[in-house]
């Protein structure tokens, strides 16, 4: 493979923070030296120029994003400072709730859509001084590892669009691997943040359940859902983190503890660590030889840089799968009862009032969806229960004890965060199975609701990205970052993507096989 | 653990689900979602004889707040959304019959 810089590389040789980077690019804005809205146009106009062949937006939002870098850039004018994230472009997971701005969640059951609110992360955002350029395609509803299952259609990998980007926060992944924005917001119920970035050769953070509002996320299951960054540095998705944490009275499930900043232990190391390699997450399951080989030299990293490594088998982790695909389908049925056709979206008209909403959900949920929902509700239904939910439900504590017993002895755990690399377009789509495996990795983290974070760690032998994963305990975010930014800085370099905007090929990377 | 889900079974779950499904979605659903319950079942493996359920990955507490009001959405704006409306109210079709 051709070779490239990873960002902090970028970062040594220019002497300063990556100059795509949503830190350096706030601070030139913060200090007057770049316009936001020079910063906003560059980015719109690469969306212009390779979104059409990607598919990352469902909605650009131009006069938006050119109104509000204005306004920055008066409030710079004006010596005021618009915060911590002025000017930055980030792009939003259509399925999070934009005032005015159609939030589809990639279904034609809410196509058109306007919400009367903004979600917390949103609003957050805003104050932070960042500049929304767009939403960003998923799989309906977040359900999928593909972004194949949009009804608007899907979305394909920067590194190869012949290849899935993965998901269901897909867009979002592509749309930062392909410099479209320097950072966007994902939501990850069973990996939904972590498995697309590892594909797209991205950072991708599932925070801690509770650290950061679900208010206006639009719900899938609920005590597994979780906002989170995706960026192309650790220090990216810590300084977005930082931005979106903390509590929320809107949010009952909202922890009132804040966790840490993030931004501070960047630089902190890993002296001392003590860092678990997760046998049944690396070497089990169906793990490709190259991702375990890419996993095998992350710990090298972190032992070489002064962590402790030692594997640790945990094999509760093998009942995660099943367990997450009772308990999020259960979830699922209950949460999208509300898609009555009543209140909001699409109506069939039918005899009754029944009768309409049967019709309504079938004309405006897709087959996974709809699979999800008959999932839920059998597993849920008379004579099922216990022996499906509740037994799951018993599961799911008998991982949360696991992995506090794997904690006793280690700070933080190390694996893989995709058994394999970018799949082609149609290649599971009829084989939910085949396809639901793609999140093995990911999903016993949702199930504890602690945080982790996918880190790109060099390709596999046909030049695609390979992500490595590092999980902590509940509010563990700092020593997690950390560990993470060490094994960026140890990274073998991640190519410049196929299909991307030109500003991110003379950033110091050059590009891969000149396609273009 | 209990027997395979049939057509049958998945087109009942469809109706409880509101879901109205076409032949051709019941053929193709049934075995799918028993493939996908049969590696689910796997939850069976596990003792969880002395184990409670957890529903929430931490512990719930009742939130409560000063009973102040605060604005609530715009009604307009809210109505503006939706199918349809009537004497600014959501109009649905008939729920019951009519009286004979």
């Amino acid at each position: 493979m051709t070779v490239g810089l990873t960002p902090d590389r970028a970062e040594a040789s220019a002497g300063g923070a990556e100059p795509l980077s949503a830190r350096a690019l706030a601070d030139a804005v913060r200090r007057g030296e770049r316009r936001a809205s020079e910063v906003v146009e560059e980015h719109l106009a690469a969306i212009e120029a390779v979104d059409g062949e990607l598919g990352c937006f469902l909605t650009v939002t131009a006069d938006g994003a050119r109104r509000r870098a204005a306004e920055i850039d008066a409030e710079v004018a004006a010596g005021r400072d618009p915060g911590p994230l002025a000017g930055v472009p980030v792009a939003v997971k259509d399925n999070l709730c934009t005032t005015g701005v159609a939030t589809t969640c990639a279904s034609r059951i809410l196509e058109g859509w306007r919400p009367p609110y903004d979600a917390t992360v949103v609003a957050r955002l805003a104050e932070a001084g960042a500049v929304m350029v767009g939403k960003t395609n998923l799989d309906e509803f977040a359900m999928g590892s593909s972004t194949e299952n949009s009804a608007f259609g899907p979305t394909r990998n920067p590194h190869d669009p012949s290849r899935v980007p993965g998901g269901s926060s897909g867009g979002s992944a592509a749309a930062v691997a392909a410099g479209l924005a320097p950072l966007a917001l994902g939501s990850d119920t069973g990996g939904s943040i972590r498995q697309p970035a590892a594909l797209c050769g991205v950072v991708g953070m599932k925070p801690t359940y509770g650290t950061v509002s679900r208010y206006g996320l639009i719900a899938f299951a609920s005590s597994l859902d979780q906002v989170g960054p995706v960026a192309r540095s650790v220090a990216d998705a810590a300084a977005l983190f930082d931005v979106i944490a903390g509590h929320d009275p809107r949010d009952s499930t909202s922890l009132v503890d804040v966790p840490p900043a993030c931004g501070p232990a960047v630089g902190a190391g890993v002296q001392g660590l003590r860092v678990g390699l997760v046998t049944e997450l690396t070497d089990a399951q169906g793990v490709d030889a190259d991702v375990r080989s890419r996993v095998a030299e992350a710990a090298d990293a972190l032992a070489v840089a002064g962590a402790t490594v030692d594997s640790v088998s945990i094999p509760e982790l093998r009942f995660a799968l099943p367990a997450y695909y009772l308990l999020a389908p259960a979830e699922a049925s209950s949460n999208l009862s509300r898609y009555d056709g009543v209140r909001y979206g699409l109506r069939v008209d039918g005899d009754d009032v029944a009768d309409m909403n049967a019709r309504t959900r079938a004309a405006g949920f897709g087959p996974e969806v709809k699979r999800r929902i008959l999932l839920g509700t059998y597993a849920l239904s008379a004579g099922y229960y216990d022996a499906y939910y509740a037994q799951a439900q018993r599961v799911r504590t008998v991982i949360i004890q696991a992995f506090a017993r794997a904690y006793e002895r280690f700070d933080v755990l190390l694996a893989a965060t995709t058994p394999g690399t970018a799949f082609r377009l149609g290649e599971k789509i009829d084989d939910p199975l085949a396809m639901y495996l793609s999140d093995v990795c990911t999903i016993p983290t949702n199930l504890a609701g602690h945080p982790a974070i996918s880190v790109p760690f060099g390709t596999d032998s046909a030049g695609l990205p390979v992500g490595v994963q590092i999980l902590a305990p509940a509010l563990g975010e700092p020593v997690m970052v950390a560990a993470a930014a060490v094994l960026e800085r140890a990274a073998p370099s991640t190519p410049v993507p196929r299909v991307a905007a030109p500003t991110l090929a003379t950033a110091g990377m050059p590009a891969v096989g000149g396609a273009r | 653990m209990p027997a395979r889900i049939t057509r049958e079974e998945t087109a009942h779950v469809a109706r409880l689900a509101r879901l109205d499904l076409t032949d051709d979605e019941l053929d193709r659903y049934a075995p799918q979602l028993a493939g996908v319950l049969d590696h689910a079942a796997q939850v069976a493996a596990v003792d969880t004889a002395a184990t409670p359920p957890t529903a929430h990955p931490f512990p719930l507490r009742n939130v409560l707040r000063a009973d102040v009001p605060v604005p609530s959405l715009d009604r307009q704006v809210v109505l503006a959304e939706a199918p349809a409306v009537e004497d600014g109210r959501f109009r649905v079709p008939r729920i019951i019959g009519e009286a004979p």
